[in-house]
């Protein structure tokens, strides 16, 4: 393989030539009337010529390089698929993990794609423009191989085929759905924080380090290679996010307070969407490297003190929410899980009481609160299965306004209670997760107001599929709910039992013998 | 704090009550059982008598914890979200004061959970 | 105590050399292995040098290829032809 870039010029003169000496002011129309929406979030630049992409790619090296990582990839997940590699991974427990997956990730990684574009296009300096465009592509890449990786599973598993029909629409992907809907109707700096800074910098590392590490761990090498080849880019990213961060605050003192809001705003936005896929370290993989609580401290409590100690220079603070994450971290995952547990109709992919050795390991994890208040459920809701009385919750959740999570966590201070808050506009009464959705939302009442709640919906009539009419004397939403989703009832109940459970049994017995 | 946008921004709430077709939305917490993880929420018209709550939708959900056949029901504690009140069963969810959106949180002291855990 | 700025490489066999070049030219390193990857942490600031890894691998090598291996960064990078530098200012 030949990698080298034939190099005349040095890597930063070969930068300024190949992004900021390629662009041009417009003359036709003025430049702000080509670039409108650069101002109006109250953010003010001086110079975009300052704005420099500290890896310094251009054009022509980073399709290169994504070119080979391509060809890595393939070359992985063909032998893998060649080579039955799905009846190779821990257990068929694990396959769940990727059904939760591919509905909550690649249609979001989508999503970045598009903001991404958006945002190129927005951005009056050459050097984000660039680097946009390129994190827009690579966005884009990480949606279809992601969903390419998967697509070998789903020729064997249940639950996995209806996932870009039922991501607008299932109550339990509305968090991450919400998450980017709100960042991509901001400003376009409003998007770099949600998505470049706070996202991919503060928060993906929990995301695809631990858990795809994990996956490596749980024997998939198909989502090992798929979710390491994304985040290859991931470090792109990241330094992307950075940089808007800095420019910003080094453009102008006004712009301090904005870029602040915005911080506190999605890092706990971030926080909230982490929830589920701490839930899928702690409870999905069959073999665990650490937990999510170990993950936090590492990657957010560890690298994110860093990272704001270091913006203390500019007058960035930690944000508000820091002190509260520390205190869930202990919570979230196992208040989540329940909430998953409860709903065996709802989902297209199987849930189960860990097993003893299972339950002693978060019990080892989680010493200040597994076995206080978390255990003991775990171990009545396991006699209940076994004795036939399956947990069952049939009715339909109440959500937060701003995050769309159902509204589950603990009160501060009171792992007992649930949190409640709520506020009215235009005598509206509104409900929250916490504080700090309460605070988004006061901050843009007019935004939140939209938020798709599915249960309400339901509610309304407006889930119901093609020739049931939603105005009979009789209607009841949740009877029809599931044909609304196109949920296929064999990828929904306990694990155990499910028809995975029995051909991944049947199909690794027969690739031991004649 | 107004939005800042480019244009007008002015568009409706998902969830006015104008959208239920004369019912209301309700949502029903059991404190200190969170088994069941989060409140449930019912579209119900105003004129729903307060027993229909407890003996239809309450005990629907929630008669599968250990702790619901123990439950004093002169005992309990009703909130509407923080105030306290104190609902007449023969009386309609209006002439209870309950609105659009209201949540009904409902304690049973003595009774805190499995094992006194809160869930 | 300064903050960690730190890297994180799929482990293979490039990688192997690149992560044997961080060692040699930051003493302070901490190499950490878990499943199919490497994490190398170091107090304050972390260089990667072109020349180490040459050395390493024994061929030519353009620090931007570490973009086919990198899983993750922490701190403000600094990219030349012959230095990939990630630093904290506390």
């Amino acid at each position: 393989m030949d990698m080298k870039v034939a190099k005349k010029l040095g890597l930063k003169e070969r930068y300024t030539l190949m992004t900021r000496d390629l662009a041009w002011d417009t003359t036709y129309q003025p430049m702000d009337k080509v670039f409108p929406q650069v101002t109006f979030e109250g953010i003010k630049i001086h110079d975009w010529d300052k704005w420099e992409d500290p890896f310094r790619l251009t054009m022509d090296a980073y399709w290169k390089y994504q070119a080979e990582k391509e060809r890595k990839l393939y070359a992985i997940l063909d032998a893998f698929n060649q080579n039955n590699g799905h009846l190779s991974v821990t257990d068929a427990r694990y396959m769940n993990v990727l059904k939760l997956f591919l509905g909550s990730t690649p249609p979001l990684e989508l999503m970045a794609a598009r903001g991404f574009s958006m945002v190129g296009r927005q951005m009056v300096g050459a050097g984000p423009r660039v680097a946009c465009q390129m994190q827009a592509v690579d966005e884009y890449r990480h949606f279809q191989t992601q969903i390419h990786s998967i697509s070998n599973y789903n020729k064997f598993y249940n639950g996995m085929d209806e996932f870009a029909h039922q991501q607008s629409r299932m109550w339990y992907l509305s968090d991450g759905k919400s998450f980017f809907d709100d960042a991509i109707t901001a400003g376009p700096f409003e998007f770099m924080v949600a998505i470049g800074f706070a996202f991919e910098y503060v928060l993906t590392n929990i995301l695809f380090v631990p858990f795809i590490s994990g996956a490596a761990y749980n024997g998939d090498m198909a989502a090992m290679t798929v979710g390491f080849s994304a985040q290859s880019d991931e470090a792109r990213h990241m330094t992307l996010g950075l940089e808007c961060i800095k420019f910003m605050l080094e453009q102008d003192p006004d712009n301090l307070p904005i870029v602040q809001r915005w911080i506190d705003k999605w890092t706990w936005r971030g926080t909230r969407k982490l929830a589920s896929v701490g839930m899928m370290m702690d409870y999905m993989l069959p073999k665990r490297i650490m937990s999510f609580k170990e993950a936090w401290e590492i990657y957010f409590e560890q690298n994110g003190a860093a990272l704001f100690t270091d913006l203390a220079r500019y007058g960035i603070t930690v944000p508000k929410c820091f002190s509260q994450t520390i205190e869930e971290k202990e919570h979230v995952t196992h208040q989540s899980w329940i909430g998953f547990y409860m709903k065996p109709d709802a989902t297209p992919f199987h849930t189960w009481i860990p097993g003893k050795e299972e339950l002693d390991w978060l019990s080892e994890k989680y010493p200040n609160t597994f076995d206080k208040y978390y255990r003991p459920v775990y171990e009545f809701l396991d006699q209940q299965e076994k004795t036939g009385n399956r947990f069952n919750n049939k009715t339909q959740p109440m959500n937060c306004q701003v995050c769309v999570s159902t509204i589950k966590f603990n009160e501060p201070g009171d792992p007992m209670s649930t949190c409640f808050r709520e506020t009215r506009y235009k005598g509206e009464k509104f409900h929250f997760c916490s504080d700090h959705c309460k605070d988004i939302f006061e901050h843009e009442p007019e935004k939140y107001v939209q938020t798709y709640i599915s249960s309400h919906q339901g509610l309304q009539g407006n889930c119901a599929p093609e020739g049931v009419d939603v105005n009979a004397p009789d209607f009841n939403p949740g009877d029809h709910i599931a044909d609304y989703w196109k949920l296929d009832k064999r990828a929904t109940g306990d694990f155990n039992g499910s028809e995975d459970q029995k051909n991944f049994a049947a199909w690794r017995d027969q690739a031991t013998k004649n | 704090m107004a939005i800042k946008a480019l244009a007008d921004y002015d568009f409706p709430s998902s969830d006015a009550l104008e959208n239920y077709k004369g019912k209301q939305l309700l949502y029903i917490n059991w404190e200190r059982h969170r088994m069941f993880s989060r409140p449930f929420v019912l579209a119900l018209t105003p004129d729903t008598p307060f027993s229909v709550i407890v003996d239809q939708y309450i005990t629907n959900c929630y008669s599968y914890h250990p702790d619901f056949a123990h439950i004093d029901w002169t005992q309990v504690v009703w909130q509407n979200s923080d105030t306290v009140f104190h609902p007449d069963m023969t009386k309609s969810l209006q002439e209870n004061g309950i609105g659009h959106k209201d949540l009904i949180r409902f304690t049973t002291p003595g009774l805190d959970g499995i094992a006194g855990t809160g869930y | 105590m300064a903050s960690n700025a730190f890297i994180a490489f799929q482990k293979n066999e490039e990688t192997r050399c690149i992560v044997e070049a961080i060692v040699e030219d930051n003493p302070e390193a901490i190499v950490n292995e878990q499943p199919a990857m490497v994490k190398v942490d170091v107090p304050g600031r972390l260089v990667i040098k072109r020349a180490t890894v040459e050395e390493k691998m024994g061929r030519d090598f353009d620090l931007q290829e570490l973009q086919l291996h990198l899983i993750t960064i922490s701190g403000h990078l600094d990219e030349t032809d012959d230095e990939f530098t990630l630093s904290w200012n506390s």
